[in-house]
């Protein structure tokens, strides 16, 4: 079976200053992958590159056996990859229905329609309503997105996210910032949508991390240090050396 | 922008037009050139332009408040739609059947023609890079008007008649009133596009754009391409208003797409408050009743349009219509805006009344010298060579700024600013 996400010797440099060095990496189809390291190893580097933010340097990455090194953001996220942002990213003034509404049109093929009522998609409408209800902001359905509460916000902003129905989600760091009780509730969310998806989750919480993921990547410097199961991940020597010894925050 | 102008937003953009209020107004427009007072060719003239104006300003609102495209250069578009439209009157003026009721659309097709090809060009980037181009197409449109005059007719511009052709439909086009009535046709029609385009698909990307542009591309959307609807979009809208001002004037010169125009129509956007989509209409009717009306009773009526518009931006961002919502929500019995409007209203008179005498006696005395420094100003009698009325607007303007902010401090309970 093809891999849903798999890179071979990516690069990625700005200037002189390296700071992808050949990750290679096979995310397998319906597997949860968490990918951890200490700051300043490239994660979110990584989510740029394989999402389309960045270009990268060198190196192949394929979606599903597709190619998609050095596309445009949209012509990723139309091949069926979503991402979620570390710094909240979502539509300010728009209400919370109308932020998920518009993350549902171009999967439903509504595309740059301009003859028909956005109302008047019932398939649209139905899908904003569904993950309005999955995050938890039924009651906050009209309100800006900018008066939200800073949970509010994360949790928005993985029901953007999720709400086109993406094959492979890349959520990076879904629960920075957010109480227990939050992040519990985000952590629930994300199991119950990833089922039957191909998940990639960058995350500081390890408690998280052991508990979601069916494979850990580690990243240090820009490299793959390891991948394995969690319980190796945890009993691996190296690995407790390069992040888990030193814990930098969680 | 504040946390409750975002909740204003968000509250106006879902009020939808209710049926009556929609036959009001229709019936309004009906009715008013026929009100005394508007009953003349020259009132008649003004609506005309007001609803050019307003058709104009939409446009420009589908960049602006919809998009967050800031265009210095949008009366390209409505130039372009005139010329398109001054040169099919010209046809129809010599034989080509289509009645001048439909001349236009002309200005559409001419308006959105430039705005696919402009648009293709420009819409790459946005920001400030996007208003820095817009400046430069509309100073290489306006070279253009002179340095190509068998289309652009250089200074003189391009006339025609809008009553010679081969039918009419019975609609002759004859009268001011009559151009009034076609103006307001197309106006509903354009107004009514420009609203159900906010409501499709790609109209809401436009707003998720404009709030967002890198994360519309993370949900499948190029900006790019959003962008360069709404633009042409825009364009055709804008070149509609050029096509009405053909028809109206029977000519159409290269003032039509100066700079002047363009920034006109942005000054008319944000009085009127960009935020909302009845916004421009108000800023559109404010502007064009000022420039016309004040410069018959003022040769300083620049300086106050002006001031207007800087005292507008710095304390009512949301323009008319967000101070007339605003002022609803003050009505209600737990803000005290009403009282607290009443009370800065003396001190801002006084500011007021002292800055207009002294600009108006300074005038007099700097470009009207010929006729004479006895004059009326706010209905008072007095003379601008004498030192007592500067001593007495100065002393007013004075007493007025030191007051205001006291009384504002004293009338609420909060500090701070209006904002």
């Amino acid at each position: 079976m093809t891999p849903a996400l798999e890179l071979c010797g990516v690069d990625k440099r700005f200037g002189a200053t390296p700071i992808l060095n050949g990750v290679s990496l096979t995310v397998e189809a319906g597997e949860r992958h968490a990918i951890i390291g200490p700051n300043g190893a490239g994660k979110s580097t990584l989510f740029n590159v394989v999402s389309g933010a960045l270009a990268p340097t060198r190196g192949s990455i394929r979606l599903h056996g597709h190619e998609i090194a050095g596309l445009p953001p949209y012509a990723i996220n139309r091949r069926g990859l979503a991402r979620s942002f570390q710094v909240t990213n979502i539509f300010p003034r728009l209400s919370v229905f109308e932020n998920l509404r518009c993350a549902a049109l171009w999967p439903l093929g509504h595309r740059y329609c301009f003859w028909r009522k956005v109302d008047a998609l019932r398939d649209a409408r139905e899908a904003a309503s569904s993950t309005l209800e999955r995050i938890g902001l039924a009651s906050r359905r009209d309100v800006p997105a900018a008066v939200l509460t800073y949970a509010e916000q994360r949790a928005l902003e993985v029901g953007i996210t999720i709400v086109g129905g993406a094959r492979v989600i890349l959520l990076d760091e879904p629960t920075a910032g957010m109480s227990r009780v939050e992040a519990d509730r985000i952590v629930a969310l994300i199991r119950a949508v990833s089922e039957g998806r191909t998940l990639v989750i960058v995350e500081h919480d390890m408690s998280v991390v052991f508990g979601l993921a069916d494979r850990v990547s580690v990243l240090v410097h820009g490299e793959v240090l390891a991948t394995d199961t969690p319980a190796r991940i945890r009993d691996a020597r190296a690995v407790q050396e390069a992040y888990l010894g030193t814990l930098p925050d969680a | 922008m504040s946390e409750a102008a975002i909740v204003a937003h968000g509250a106006a953009g879902r009020r939808t037009w209710n049926r009556g209020a929609m036959v009001a107004l229709v019936g309004l427009l009906l009715v008013l050139p026929h009100i005394p007072g508007l009953a003349s060719d020259f009132a008649r003239s003004l609506l005309t332009q007001m609803g050019i104006a307003a058709v104009f300003a939409l446009s420009f609102n589908v960049l602006f408040g919809q998009t967050g495209l800031l265009s210095f250069g949008h009366a390209v578009y409505f130039g372009m739609g005139g010329y398109a439209a001054i040169h099919a009157m010209r046809a129809i003026n010599h034989g080509f059947p289509l009645p001048m009721v439909l001349v236009p659309l002309a200005g559409a097709a001419g308006g959105l023609a430039c705005g696919l090809v402009l648009g293709a060009l420009t819409t790459r980037r946005a920001g400030t890079i996007f208003a820095l181009i817009s400046l430069g197409v509309g100073e290489l449109f306006y070279a253009a008007a002179f340095m190509l005059p068998r289309f652009f007719g250089g200074e003189e511009g391009i006339s025609a008649s809008r009553t010679r052709g081969s039918f009419d439909l019975g609609i002759p086009l004859a009268t001011q009133l009559d151009v009034y009535y076609v103006v307001v046709a197309w106006g509903l029609v354009a107004a009514a596009l420009m609203y159900a385009f906010q409501s499709t698909p790609v109209g809401r990307m436009c707003n998720a754009v404009r709030d967002n542009p890198q994360r519309a591309q993370f949900v499948g959307y190029s900006t790019t391409r959003v962008r360069f609807i709404a633009f042409a979009v825009a364009a055709m809208f804008a070149g509609l208003a050029g096509g009405l001002h053909a028809v109206n004037y029977e000519i159409v010169a290269a003032d039509a797409l100066g700079a002047q125009r363009s920034g006109a129509v942005l000054i008319m956007a944000y009085i009127g408050g960009c935020a909302y989509f009845a916004g421009p209409v108000l800023g559109a009717i404010a502007i064009t009743w000022l420039s016309s009306s004040l410069s018959s009773y003022t040769p300083a009526w620049q300086l106050y349009l002006g001031v207007f518009f800087i005292v507008m931006i710095l304390y009512a961002p949301e323009g008319i219509a967000g101070l007339l919502l605003r002022h609803r929500a003050a009505t209600r019995p737990s803000r005290g805006g009403w009282a607290r409007a009443a009370a800065a209203s003396v001190p801002l008179l006084l500011i007021a009344a002292g800055a207009i005498v002294i600009v108006e006696m300074g005038y007099r005395l700097s470009t009207q010298a010929e006729l004479g420094t006895r004059m009326r100003v706010l209905w008072i009698g007095l003379d601008a060579a004498s030192a007592w009325p500067w001593v007495l607007a100065t002393i007013a303007f004075a007493v007025g700024a030191i007051a205001l902010p006291r009384v504002l401090r004293s009338s609420s309970g909060a500090p701070g600013e209006a904002s």
